[in-house]
């Protein structure tokens, strides 16, 4: 393992400790709901979408249909489609590596590879947390649907402020000006020129999605609002 | 929820998960469209970013969560290691609650 997997190894691990204790409430909240314990694991293994299965399980759970569980559930993971398209060239053209590939995309591993120089590291980035989220996630509802409803709310120590705060970690060199470097003499190479302009529109679709997400979130379901915030992408478009 | 529900979920799921590396190989992807691709990822995570650190249930999330967040962004922006941004942030909402912050 070089050096950069190294440091790659242990950011990831990071968030996947904090996912497998989100996958412990989940695990509480799914048996206390009523379901057994195998099936709350199973359902880690064949959706691992955490969203989405919180949703699912609380729409059954407050008294809603199944078929009104599945579509909540099915609309907060719609934005897999788009993010699928943004990391095809990670999951590359062999049939094994795209079918798993595509069932382990989460949205940390999709900021962690967006936030990556290369495509080689792209892939590191893309396999290790998607591979390590998978594993904490599936443990954490082991332990928590086992250990049943005694679990304790994971607001508690926190987490809730983790995950959009490792988003936010990841997506943020991208939208700030590249660093100055000390420059030798001279006018500033263009190269720097044509980052800047790159960070700037990243930083203008940033802003302009998160101000549609959050205005929209009282009024419509869950998942539509991230859906509506690719109309950001608009104005890069000018 | 029932074995032949969470397998529908689970098949849905997977179709989205699967729809855009497939539709990436039909589509000739010039180097402006993949540009707007990242754009695009840009633009939907940071609207997480926004909903899940401001709101819980359609609602405000309280005070706690996003003053966890925003010590973890100043943390990120001045290039700590990702591990202690990701640390300190849930320890500052942590802090908070139990201090009798929402």
């Amino acid at each position: 393992m070089g050096t950069v997997d190294r440091a790659l190894v242990r950011d990831v691990s990071a968030i996947a400790l904090a996912s497998g204790v989100v996958g412990v409430s989940f695990g509480a909240l799914a048996v206390s709901a009523g379901m057994p314990v195998w099936l709350a694991l199973f359902m880690s293994v064949v959706v691992f979408a955490g969203g989405s299965q919180f949703v699912a399980v609380g729409v059954v759970a407050a008294g809603g249909s199944p078929v009104a569980a599945v579509l909540a559930g099915l609309l907060l993971n719609a934005r897999h489609l788009p993010f699928g398209l943004a990391v095809a060239d990670v999951l590359g053209r062999r049939w094994p590596t795209r079918l798993l590939g595509a069932h382990l995309m989460v949205d940390e591993s999709v900021a962690f590879a967006l936030a990556q120089p290369d495509l080689a590291r792209r892939r590191a980035a893309y396999w290790w947390c998607s591979g390590l989220l998978f594993v904490g996630w599936n443990l954490g509802v082991t332990v928590g649907s086992v250990a049943g409803s005694t679990v304790g709310d994971p607001a508690t120590l926190g987490l809730d402020a983790a995950f959009p705060a490792s988003l936010l970690a990841l997506l943020l060199p991208g939208l700030l000006p590249p660093r100055k470097e000390p420059a030798p003499a001279g006018t500033p190479s263009s190269d720097d020129a044509v980052a800047r302009a790159k960070a700037t529109r990243a930083r203008h679709v940033a802003l302009v999605g998160a101000v549609i997400a959050l205005v929209t979130t009282p009024l419509l379901p869950a998942g539509v609002p991230i859906l509506l915030a690719l109309l950001a992408v608009g104005v890069a478009l000018r | 929820m029932t074995v032949l529900w969470i397998l529908v979920l689970a098949a849905g799921t997977y179709a989205f998960r699967l729809a855009g590396p497939l539709l990436s190989e039909r589509l000739h992807v010039s180097s402006r469209a993949q540009e707007l691709m990242s754009l695009a990822t840009i633009a939907m995570l940071s609207a997480l970013v926004a909903t899940a650190t401001l709101t819980a249930s359609g609602g405000f999330s309280g005070w706690a969560r996003p003053a966890g967040v925003l010590v973890g962004a100043v943390l990120a922006w001045r290039r700590l290691p990702f591990v202690v941004v990701v640390a300190a942030s849930a320890l500052a909402a942590a802090g908070l609650r139990l201090a009798g912050l929402p």
